[in-house]
């Protein structure tokens, strides 16, 4: 019998560069009163203390899988830390893994995915990221990590706002859409965020993946609040053009890209030409997210990635007045759009 | 086809379900073992309940925490807790407190010597205390996924990533290293020392015959093999990790290399936890449904101790005669049973 989603466990990752406010957002959650008690992992060599009843240090240990592929890792740590955890259930209601600064999302991600005991017991909720608005610009030239981990969120935490002008910020959302358009991006201070923004957000639940539109803030006023408008353009071309005020940066390293058709899939050609791209291409795929309509199916399927593990399944049927399209995004470190345009377009019926 | 169909099975095989002593423990259980003719059921948090002969059930607490690991020798249980401590406990019910870890860390996993030693492993570091109280650590190169000593000589198999250490407290002599790419999570020797076996993070086990670290890779498993059990003599290692009790040979002077397992007992669910009788060429396997089967190893022939329906069964084991068979599920419905 499948067990429920909601009686398992959610789990929140928590990554940042270097000193962009993890620890800040993390007490900020631990502190608040939502009357819910958090089991948190940290890495060994935390920054500062956290007050908190139940802390696990961990030691952030990845390893390959042993099934031939380089880019299936997973964190042995965190199988073990919540395996052990698990004889404590009851004792709190969700967990938070913070990730050092220079660690890869993936393999944490990916643990998900793979091991069945972790899946029995938890889920994924979402991938959070601290970024700091004055220097997240020049990390994304000179540390890959930091792109990693703007590309893997969900969630983006724009932190420390008040220390940069309009147009600083302005400049730097701009480069986090040029990687990744479609996490929820939050401009804070002293991480001041909502906590239903960061927590609870079901990213990697397939009965949540409503609609694959790319995330636009507005800048008119540099308030602290969100507008998220949805515009029905495709993104994925724009080099450093104007619009609505907002520059487009193109990063010429990690981009996503985003297919859609209006006519129906044929699932014959479709599932394997998925499985085929994300065994070939998987290590430069980080996240894939699709919503698909097939020939003669009156549901809709879905399907979400972390390099190559796939999952997928019919979500519900459409409704009669939703328009039968398919979409699908990509975000990933030199994609071959091409490749995947092509491959995608011979997927559609005639 | 979810489950077999008890009715079927109750008309084909011999029960002797209305022979099992029932206990209601009510704490979840992670393993059971025996203190002389007392069972004692480790549960997942804080407490052991120990069953005397006499069906009396008594709680002792014996950690602040979440009890990680646990093992016995017949004399005492050695447990290790998320509150940085390894404790042990004696068929009088006494608590004794064997090492605290100075950062408070995890202790993971624990391992008794028949001498007295103990070991444990906190992190990357191994640890034992002698008998007379001496205490000596041992680094390996990541956190430590299993310990486990030799039948003879004071020496400790520590699993890891990538491989096992075979480590020599008392020796000045460089620490063996077996390796084996991934991540291995648990380890036993046979009981003849000739072997040594991992149950590894993918569905596998891995094995080294010792004497010329020849590789044995024994896979096929559909899930993860958490539960091992070396039968009489040890011939025959049964495990769990698949719809039916593998038993692989190990009879041979090559272990298993080169055969098939025999598969016995097959259900449509998968077998959590398995002990063979310390005398007899006898398993007891339970399942996820919460079924639990005798099996004689020769025939497979099969003999109902719990039927199915019930939570997962989380642990089994004999008393060192082979006289009373202890069983408890994850719920903490467990029981006894004479044979």
């Amino acid at each position: 019998m499948p067990e429920l989603t909601s009686s398992k466990i959610p789990v929140t990752v928590l990554t940042g560069y270097l000193g962009a406010g993890k620890t800040t957002l993390l007490n900020r959650i631990l502190s608040e009163h939502h009357g819910k008690k958090y089991a948190v992992i940290v890495n060994e060599f935390g920054e500062i203390g956290i007050d908190n009843d139940l802390i696990i240090g961990a030691d952030e240990e990845v390893f390959e899988m042993n099934n031939g592929c380089v880019c299936c890792t997973v964190r042995g740590d965190l199988v073990r830390i919540l395996d052990g955890l698990m004889k404590r259930k009851g004792k709190f209601d969700a967990i938070i893994v913070e990730t050092t600064g220079l660690a890869d999302p993936a393999p944490v991600a990916q643990t998900f995915f793979v091991d069945e005991d972790v899946q029995k017991h938890a889920r994924l909720d979402a991938v959070v990221t601290v970024a700091d608005a004055k220097w997240l610009s020049d990390r994304l030239k000179d540390a890959p990590e930091a792109k990693n981990q703007i590309a893997f969120a969900d969630v983006i935490v724009l932190n420390k706002t008040d220390l940069v002008s309009k147009a600083e910020l302005a400049e730097v959302e701009a480069r986090i859409r040029g990687i990744n358009p479609y996490a929820k991006l939050h401009r804070t201070e002293r991480c001041q965020v909502a906590l239903s923004d960061v927590l609870d957000r079901g990213a990697f639940d397939l009965e949540r993946i409503l609609e694959l539109e790319p995330e636009f803030l507005d800048t008119g006023d540099g308030h602290d609040h969100d507008h998220d408008h949805h515009h029905g353009h495709d993104h994925h071309h724009d080099h450093g053009h104007s619009h609505g005020g907002l520059k487009h940066y193109h990063d010429e390293e990690m981009q996503s890209l985003s297919l859609r058709a209006e006519k129906p899939i044929d699932v014959e050609k479709f599932m394997p030409w998925l499985q085929n791209l994300m065994a070939s291409e998987g290590q430069k795929i980080l996240r894939s997210k699709g919503i698909i309509a097939f020939g003669d199916d009156d549901e809709r399927y879905v399907f979400q990635g972390v390099h190559m593990m796939l999952e997928g399944d019919h979500q519900r049927p459409w409704k009669a007045d939703e328009p039968r399209h398919s979409r699908l995004v990509f975000i990933g470190r030199e994609l071959p759009e091409q490749l995947i345009r092509e491959g995608f377009e011979r997927c559609i019926t005639a | 086809m979810k489950e077999f169909d008890p009715g079927l099975a109750a008309a084909s095989i011999i029960s002797v379900t209305d022979q099992v002593r029932r206990l209601a423990l009510g704490m979840p259980i992670t393993s059971v073992n025996f203190l002389g003719d007392s069972a004692a059921f480790v549960g997942a948090e804080a407490e052991v309940a120990l069953v005397s002969a006499g069906g009396e059930i008594a709680r002792v607490a014996v950690h602040s925490g979440g009890i990680l690991c646990a093992a016995g020798d017949g004399g005492r249980i050695v447990m290790g807790g998320d509150d940085g401590k390894v404790v042990a406990l004696n068929a009088k019910s006494e608590v004794a407190l064997i090492a605290i870890d100075p950062k408070r860390r995890w202790i993971d996993n624990v391992a008794l010597h028949p001498d007295g030693t103990v070991a444990w492993s906190a992190g990357k570091t191994a640890f034992i205390r002698s008998a007379k109280g001496e205490e000596k650590s041992f680094p390996v190169p990541s956190t430590v996924g299993g310990l486990a000593f030799a039948p003879k000589g004071l020496r400790l198999a520590v699993a890891h990533y990538n491989g096992v250490t075979l480590w020599f407290p008392n020796m000045t002599a460089n620490p063996e290293f077996l390796e084996w790419a991934g991540s291995h999570l648990g380890v036993a020797f046979s009981p003849d020392n000739r072997f040594l076996v991992t149950t590894m993070h993918e569905p596998a086990l891995h094995g080294w015959r010792l004497a010329d670290s020849r590789h044995m890779r024994m896979t096929g498993y559909p899930g993860r093999v958490r539960s091992i059990s070396w039968s009489a003599g040890g011939k025959a290692l049964a495990t769990s990790g698949a719809d039916s009790v593998i038993l692989w040979p190990f009879a041979g002077k090559d272990g298993p290399m080169g055969k098939q397992p025999a598969m016995l007992a097959p259900l449509q669910a998968r077998v959590t936890a398995v002990a063979c009788h310390p005398k007899l060429d006898i398993v007891v396997s339970g399942y996820g449904d919460g079924t639990i089967l005798m099996v004689r190893l020769e025939d497979g022939a099969e003999i109902l101790v719990r039927r199915n329906g019930q939570a997962a069964v989380a642990g089994l084991a004999w008393n060192a005669r082979g006289t009373r068979l202890a069983f408890a599920a994850e719920d903490g419905e467990a029981g006894l049973l004479d044979v």
